[in-house]
């Protein structure tokens, strides 16, 4: 492990704990914008659609894939597909997986 | 629970080497964040060599939700000492929470329900540490695993978890946004498009929402 990694730990269990720790704390004293708890409603979705979109479009970082050959593509749309249908997260990443890894197969 | 955490775990002590942190470095993310969407969403950061200031700022917002829960708790541990609500603290997620609330919750007038938060605590993160472990043992002993393209299971686990969350129509106005500001920004050195497309996402919808609402 290198300081830049120990330093990555250390600052997410430090912001980690002092959001687990903050309430406890102060008590009382402070309270919970309404609107905040709207917002962190839709936290979720941001950060995940911001993280998931890139990767699986360009998949290499550098050039659009927009063709049926991107497996990474086939993939992420079977798993949606599947969430979508309320299967299990587990049988919607295990369904996608074994698409993404036969598509590799196919479309190579 | 446990059992649902155990994949999870597994998974992200798997996909540490490949995204480029080490095992030491998996363990002890796990050891001392202990809080499993945003050690995920830190391994994609530590790929796309974020840096440090983003990956903390991602991990505030993607945690924050963890302030509302303690605040709901308050209550239930406003009796105990600095050294026990630090303690709970650490340990509190969203299984931890799930369970104690409904604890708590039952009058029976018990009174060291404190424990039973912490041995669920304890349970759980005993259980992710094993599961962690499991994995990067796994990376290690079958590295080949690495060159499967299992990075795509995070993209799985990301997409499973956001698709049935669509809908509503602010739901799908702040992933639709969230995903243009990010293959935006995509270039914007240090993974600073992830904030800017969060934002940006969170920002459309809320207003979506409070067009719904308005009269």
């Amino acid at each position: 492990m290198n300081t830049h990694e120990l330093l990555i730990i250390l600052g997410m269990a430090a912001v980690t704990f002092g959001i687990r720790y903050s309430f406890f704390v102060l008590g009382d004293r402070v309270a919970f914008p309404a609107w905040v708890r709207r917002a962190l409603h839709y936290v979720p979705v941001a950060v995940l659609t911001a993280l998931i979109v890139p990767m699986v479009l360009l998949p290499d970082g550098e050039h659009w894939q927009l063709t049926w050959r991107n497996a990474w593509l086939v993939g992420a749309i079977a798993s949606g597909l599947m969430a979508w249908k309320r299967l299990p997260l587990l049988a919607a990443i295990g369904g996608s997986m074994a698409v993404y890894f036969l598509w590799r197969v196919v479309a190579a | 629970m446990m059992l649902g955490a155990a994949p999870f775990g597994m998974i992200f002590g798997t996909l540490a080497a490949p995204s480029g942190l080490s095992a030491a470095g998996a363990l002890g993310m796990s050891a001392i964040v202990f809080a499993g969407s945003s050690q995920f969403i830190a391994l994609s950061l530590i790929t796309g060599k974020a840096s440090l200031v983003v990956i903390m700022l991602t991990t505030l917002v993607v945690n924050l939700r963890h302030a509302l829960y303690s605040a709901s708790l308050l209550p239930h541990v406003a009796g105990l000492s600095q050294g026990w609500r630090a303690m709970l603290a650490f340990w509190l997620t969203d299984e931890t929470f799930a369970v104690v609330l409904q604890r708590y919750g039952t009058e029976d007038g018990a009174p060291h329900k404190h424990w039973y938060q912490l041995g669920s605590s304890l349970s759980m993160y005993m259980n992710w540490f094993l599961w962690t472990s499991t994995g990067v043992v796994l990376g290690q002993t079958v590295p080949q695993l690495q060159h499967l393209g299992l990075e795509f299971a995070m993209a799985a686990t990301f997409t499973g978890i956001v698709v049935p969350l669509l809908r509503t129509r602010p739901m799908l106005g702040a992933a639709l946004v969230a995903a243009a500001v990010a293959l935006l920004c995509r270039n914007l050195p240090y993974k600073l498009g992830l904030m800017l497309a969060t934002f940006a996402g969170v920002a459309a919808g809320m207003t979506l929402e409070g067009r719904k609402e308005a009269p």
